[in-house]
């Protein structure tokens, strides 16, 4: 998508801390990003990397406590999301943001039909009155490609299939038109066609409604396919972020180039085993103040250890955080 | 559903002939004299004789398939001839016959039952509408002083006896209250008082209030916990957050979609706790004099009433049999997963 464009969803320095028994998780630190009108951003990066709970975090869904947001500013259409009230809050989601969750399988409620699921955000924010929204409904599921719409409204979560049952959590989020819509991990949960169902659908529905997308997954894959820009995040930080050719083509962080040597090669020879990246991403006892990600490091440096590196802006649009120069090998000059 | 509920109901009748002959060769293998209670004057050769005249000389087999008939055949007959006041066959059979009042047991049951319904059963629709709410804010403000409070409250009513609260609630509000307070209740509940104005309404609603109370403190806290812990484990569902995710208010979102799912559970238990309601509380009934059926059956067995402790026992063992059907029925009716036939 066009630089320049004012962004739709600006965060920055979002600090995400969770209490528990053992002491806090800072599970995000100091994020900053933004989102431009109608753009796919990709975000990527193992599990327990920050994520879903940074993307949670912004818009209050996060069960408070145990998590606490410690800092930072989200604006959007001007106002800063972090400061609403909860009431201010709830008239945003699922009108101007929408959701889609990794699972469908349990996202939706058992024991409402599915017609009455997809109607509720429409007669909650669009003051339909429930015919309206029902039929609202049936055309909203004949949007996502789900066959006989009207008749199976009536029906209940459990009489539809998983790939199915994600297009109706599609359906929900998508109804009152937002602008933003916020795909956690949406196919993880699905086999790869089903998976590939879903990418060609929200691909489509983005061509015809035109909004801007953000797209959590840990699936490099998935992302090459369909964002504009992607975000490689690593120990609730942004540890890189570039366009989707940019970043494919010329990856910075050495993080990244690690989880691209990682996805399984259609050409290369088949017996080779899988690469993985050693070790275990980080614990976030406390706010880092060194790399996250040393430890995994095949570039390590002592500077790793003392210092958490600051974005560095390479080109237009591709930032990275990391003392390393992946283009000489050696440490960056700054 | 209904071929369903059609087999089950089927499928009881060799479930309630089986609870019936386990009742009926306990209550015999009983050592029990029915004519233990009389007087000792009385010559063993006559004492015989009455036992004669009761059919106890008849083989077991012979006096249970005669109660069969008298149960099963006779009494409904009976209730049919009195429901709509008409005479089926000469209007004469023998009837199931209390040894210690020589009166039809079904009658005496039918005497009883007001008070039963009246007292336990309010105190189940109480002791319900006070769980339902501690449960869902227990759960919803988990660890708050409320949910604190509530577990106390409900540990108390769980654990001290009734005839403890029961004697505890005379003490204080018949005893050391002074009669002419408004806070004095009566202890003794009277079956003889008829509602006719609104001055004999109050009284009634007087003589409730403790037994109520006392019943309805225990079934809360059953039920309470069973609200709260049901509650608990749909509040971390993923549908919660995607209606949260929706913008649905708080309200919506824990009384729609969290309470419809909880509640199927819960409502199970309380049909299941139905029977108990018909079987009377036997001890509140004792400490506050309801003369109910818990009452009743302490009589019989106390008297070695067999005929009337094996009816009423045997009503008992319907009515948990159907409510168990009531509690199915009533989960494949709430929960839209679940389909039988």
């Amino acid at each position: 998508m066009p630089d320049g464009a004012a962004p739709i969803l600006d965060v920055s320095d979002l600090k995400t801390v969770f209490t528990t028994r053992g002491g806090e998780v800072h599970a995000v630190n100091s994020v900053s990003f933004q989102l431009a009108p109608g753009e796919l951003l990709g975000v990527v990066g193992e599990s327990g990397s920050g994520k879903s709970v940074t993307m949670m975090s912004l818009i209050g869904l996060l069960p408070m406590p145990p998590a606490e947001i410690r800092g930072g500013q989200v604006m959007f259409e001007g106002h800063d999301i972090l400061k609403m009230t909860p009431a201010q809050l709830r008239a945003v989601r699922g009108r101007k943001i929408g959701f889609v969750f990794q699972d469908p399988m349990t996202s939706l409620n058992p024991v409402f039909t599915v017609g009455f699921q997809v109607a509720e955000p429409l007669r909650r924010h669009m003051g339909m009155r429930k015919k309206q929204a029902w039929k609202r409904a049936a055309e909203l599921l004949e949007l996502v490609g789900i066959p006989d719409a009207t008749a199976r409204l009536s029906d209940y979560p459990h009489q539809f299939s998983g790939g199915m049952r994600q297009r109706v959590m599609i359906a929900i989020a998508l109804a009152c038109d937002p602008q933003v819509l916020i795909a956690d991990e949406p196919t993880t949960a699905l086999d790869v066609t089903i998976q590939a169902q879903i990418l060609e659908l929200v691909r489509e529905l983005r061509q015809k409604l035109g909004m801007a997308i953000v797209w959590i997954t840990h699936d490099l894959g998935v992302i090459a396919g369909i964002a504009d820009r992607v975000m490689v995040m690593y120990g609730g930080q942004i540890v890189e972020q570039a366009p989707v050719r940019e970043l494919f083509a010329n990856p910075q962080h050495p993080y990244t180039r690690a989880l691209l040597e990682t996805l399984p090669s259609v050409t290369g020879a088949r017996s080779k085993r899988l690469k993985t990246i050693e070790g275990q991403p980080p614990a976030l006892g406390a706010h880092p103040t060194a790399c996250p990600f040393r430890a995994r490091c095949r570039h390590v440096m002592d500077v790793c250890h003392e210092q958490n590196p600051a974005i560095t802006t390479l080109d237009a649009g591709h930032d990275v955080a990391c003392f390393w120069d992946a283009t000489t090998g050696e440490a960056r000059h700054v | 559903m209904f071929n369903y509920t059609l087999r089950r109901l089927l499928f009881t009748i060799p479930t309630l002939l089986f609870i019936s002959l386990v009742i009926f060769l306990l209550l015999d293998l009983a050592p029990n004299d029915p004519t233990g209670n009389l007087p000792l004057t009385i010559p063993p050769e006559v004492r015989a004789m009455i036992r004669t005249n009761l059919g106890l000389d008849q083989p077991v087999w012979w006096r249970y398939i005669l109660w069969l008939r008298q149960f099963f055949v006779y009494e409904p007959l009976n209730l049919i001839e009195q429901m709509f006041h008409i005479t089926i066959g000469d209007g004469h059979r023998l009837r199931i016959l209390s040894y210690a009042t020589r009166s039809p047991v079904v009658d005496l049951i039918v005497e009883r039952m007001p008070q039963t319904l009246w007292v336990v059963g309010m105190s189940y629709v109480v002791g319900i509408m006070i769980a339902l709410p501690i449960g869902v804010i227990s759960a919803y403000k988990q660890y708050s002083w409320f949910d604190q409070t509530g577990t106390f409250v409900s540990m108390i009513g769980f654990s001290v006896p009734t005839f403890f609260t029961g004697v505890l609630l005379i003490v204080i509000f018949s005893v050391m209250v002074p009669s002419d307070s408004f806070f004095w209740f009566p202890s003794i509940y009277d079956t003889t008082l008829k509602v006719t104005d609104l001055a004999s309404f109050g009284k009634q609603v007087r003589q409730m209030v403790m037994p109520v109370f006392v019943l309805a403190l225990y079934n809360a806290a059953q039920i309470s916990r069973f609200m709260r812990a049901s509650m608990l484990d749909n509040l971390n569902q993923d549908y919660v957050r995607t209606a949260r995710a929706k913008g649905l208010s708080e309200q919506v979102v824990v009384l729609v979609h969290v309470l419809r799912n909880s509640l199927i559970p819960v409502v199970t238990v309380i049909a299941l706790g139905i029977p108990q309601v018909f079987g009377g509380a036997i001890i509140t009934e004792q400490v506050f004099k309801v003369n109910g059926l818990g009452q009743l059956l302490i009589i019989g067995i106390q008297g070695a009433d067999i005929p009337l402790v094996q009816t009423l026992t045997f009503i008992f063992a319907v009515l948990i049999v159907l409510f168990n059907l009531v509690a199915d029925v009533l989960y494949g009716i709430l929960d839209p997963r679940i389909l039988y036939d």
